[in-house]
């Protein structure tokens, strides 16, 4: 069978297990629909997890950009990663304590203030959108090529298929389509890496192949870092990023994975505080066995790619090369007119540009592996950025009904009516994620990236202080907030958008730091601001801080003074 | 009495997250960024040491400092009598 029908059939079934999920586990009060009813196992719950947050991003452009950046691409392996420590030590098990539905409600009651939960609504929307727009993208790029329709007709039956079980589920129909999906992904990400690892290495395991000799005898690593110097490129294995912008990218993405509603908003769903602390621990090894993964297929991948088409005919070259020029994702230019292949790391003479996202959809067909495995990568591709979409969408709509209509503009709404603002909330947010796929801002973990650095400025030192700190209050919280997303987002627009000033070069960046990685700055502002602040205003009520008391030992009735 | 418990329960609690933070910074952005041309002279098999602790190592150790703290903890909520029913 060709690719294509294998590919109609393996997404056409796992869509239809996604929603025949969604029709048995459909929410039937805020409960459900917010946080699943409270009662998530941590193993599913760590399932479910790692499918939310392992996007379209993690999936389909990881491996690709760090097979183009090589050892730079440390900053997303370690980045996408090191915040579930975070995660598990610091916030997760206190949030559970704390126990509502939100991560503004959490903001919004520590800091007793209806304004600090407006900052957090804000935040939380700002950073939701950035990061729903990359999925759509991804679901985007998935059709086009593998399903042969248009972009845009792939982006609206992805956003059909979200609609139904987000809007019909809630958490409990996103939660175990998330089991689901996670299974999908991970076998879909496994089977051609264990393949690719088999022929190149002759051992199974990527991870341990990714060290191996190759046929030849010598080490895949420095048989690659051989040909990028050949072909002008920085040696894979050191890349050529500053010390200090690397520092600073991977801690704005560990402390924004930390810092993301929809990722937090998870450990809301298990029963107990011991659950919520295991359950990151579960999703991590879910998460590092694709994250383990990535960066082995990066490399064989990019070995792959040099040794098949650099000084080739292009005349002679495989099938899968016309398929993606014709997604305009690989172009060939003949400066020279020769007919052959030059890729090189010169701009001027190089004649042949490459998309990083295509690299794991690609892979598959550079290895010549079978039809199914290929069809089995597209349906992989599309489970991973479903289920973060829905996740997102969640955030989203719970933030819009919960967070702003419940908390602050119609508090005696039933439960019943106040599920059809949820609802209604989640399908105007999935228009809008549809709008962003159709007319997509840049490449997906680029725009991803600023997402985190959002979260890293604006939530998690809230959080953090609000924890661990009980004389922090209201005043310091929301001037640290608003000055952290502010900065932020300033130094985003000025060096990455370029919607103020003028035209600028990394050469014009604050200390040589990346706009990916001014997150990690503008967490540092915030905690300054908070701190500064904080001496100078009142301390919060006693009963805030008996909450705060209350939320650091797990048993006992959370909000309550300690028993 | 019970404040005081508490309270040591709560100190303890803190300083296990220092010694795993201080584990995950050393294992991160200590081998994998500032140290990682030293360690690259080291070679595992077909990795530079540095380059493996940047791309698989640190993952790995994430993965174990939270199981031990998931374990730490359950033992000293059960020793402070703070655990869950």
């Amino acid at each position: 069978m060709d690719v294509q029908t294998w590919t109609y059939i393996i997404v056409g079934f796992t869509f239809a297990i996604y929603i025949g999920i969604a029709i048995w586990s459909r929410a039937g009060s805020t409960k459900e629909f917010y946080v699943a009813g409270g009662g998530v196992s941590p193993l599913a719950n760590g399932m479910a997890t790692a499918a939310d947050w392992m996007s379209a991003a993690s999936f389909i452009s990881m491996a690709g950009l760090v097979s183009f950046m090589g050892y730079d691409g440390t900053v997303y392996l370690m980045g996408w990663t090191g915040g579930y420590v975070l995660l598990a030590l610091l916030l997760a098990p206190y949030l559970r304590k704390f126990g509502k539905f939100t991560v503004p409600d959490f903001i919004g009651d520590r800091y007793y203030s209806n304004l600090a939960r407006t900052v957090a609504v804000i935040c939380a929307l700002f950073v939701s959108f950035t990061y729903v727009a990359g999925q759509m993208r991804g679901v985007g790029i998935v059709f086009a090529r593998f399903l042969e329709v248009d972009i845009n007709t792939g982006v609206i039956i992805g956003m059909c298929i979200v609609l139904i079980y987000a809007v019909l589920g809630g958490m409990k129909g996103i939660t175990y389509t998330q089991v689901a999906q996670y299974c999908v992904l991970i076998f879909a990400y496994m089977v051609p890496a264990i393949f690719i690892s088999l022929i190149m290495t002759g051992n199974p395991i990527p991870q341990l192949g990714f060290g191996s000799e190759l046929s030849d005898g010598t080490y895949l690593l420095d048989k690659l870092d051989g040909l990028h110097q050949e072909l002008g490129f920085a040696a894979y294995t050191t890349g050529k990023k500053t010390m200090i912008d690397l520092t600073f990218i991977t801690a704005a993405l560990m402390v924004g994975t930390a810092g993301l509603p929809h990722v937090i908003v998870r450990f809301f769903t298990v029963p107990r505080v011991k659950d919520a602390r295991i359950s990151a621990g579960y999703a991590l090894i879910f998460i590092a066995i694709l994250y383990t993964t990535a960066p082995a297929i990066a490399a064989f991948a990019r070995t792959n790619l040099i040794t098949t088409v650099q000084n080739k005919e292009y005349s002679s070259l495989p099938e899968w090369f016309a398929n993606w020029e014709t997604t305009g994702l690989i172009k060939f230019d003949d400066k020279n007119n020769d007919g052959i292949v030059n890729y090189v790391a010169d701009a001027g003479t190089n004649e042949l540009i490459i998309d990083p996202d295509i690299m794991v959809l690609a892979n598959p067909e550079i290895a010549k592996l079978p039809n199914w495995v290929i069809a089995l990568v597209a349906a992989g591709g599309l489970a991973a950025a479903l289920s973060t979409a829905a996740g997102l969408l969640l955030v989203i709509s719970t933030s819009i009904a919960h967070d702003l209509i419940k908390k602050q503009i119609a508090p005696d709404l039933s439960d019943k009516n106040q599920l059809w603002f949820a609802r209604g909330a989640a399908v105007l947010a999935v228009i809008v994620a549809g709008y962003f796929g159709i007319n997509p801002p840049g490449f997906v973990a680029a725009v991803v990236a600023l997402a985190f650095g959002l979260a890293a400025a604006s939530f998690f030192p809230a959080i953090i202080m609000g924890i661990f700190y009980k004389r922090m209050n209201k005043e310091g919280a929301i001037a640290g907030m608003i000055a952290g997303l502010g900065i932020t987002l300033f130094y985003m627009m000025r060096y990455k958008l370029g919607w103020i000033g003028a035209p600028t070069t990394s050469a014009d960046w604050w200390f040589g730091i990346s706009p990916e990685g001014f997150g990690t700055a503008g967490m540092f502002v915030n905690f300054a601001v908070s701190l500064i602040v904080s001496r100078f205003t009142p301390a919060p009520p006693e009963e805030v801080q008996e909450m705060v008391e209350s939320i650091r030992y797990p048993r006992g009735a959370s909000g309550a003074t300690h028993s | 009495m019970e404040d005081k418990w508490h309270k040591q329960y709560w100190q303890r609690n803190l300083r296990y997250l220092s010694i795993l933070l201080i584990i995950w910074f050393l294992s991160s952005f200590g081998f994998g960024i500032f140290f990682v041309d030293t360690l690259n002279t080291v070679r595992l098999g077909g990795f530079k040491l540095g380059f493996w602790f940047a791309q698989q190592g640190s993952i790995y150790i994430f993965v174990v400092l939270i199981f031990l703290y998931v374990r730490w903890m359950n033992k000293l909520d059960k020793k402070y009598d703070v655990d869950e029913k």
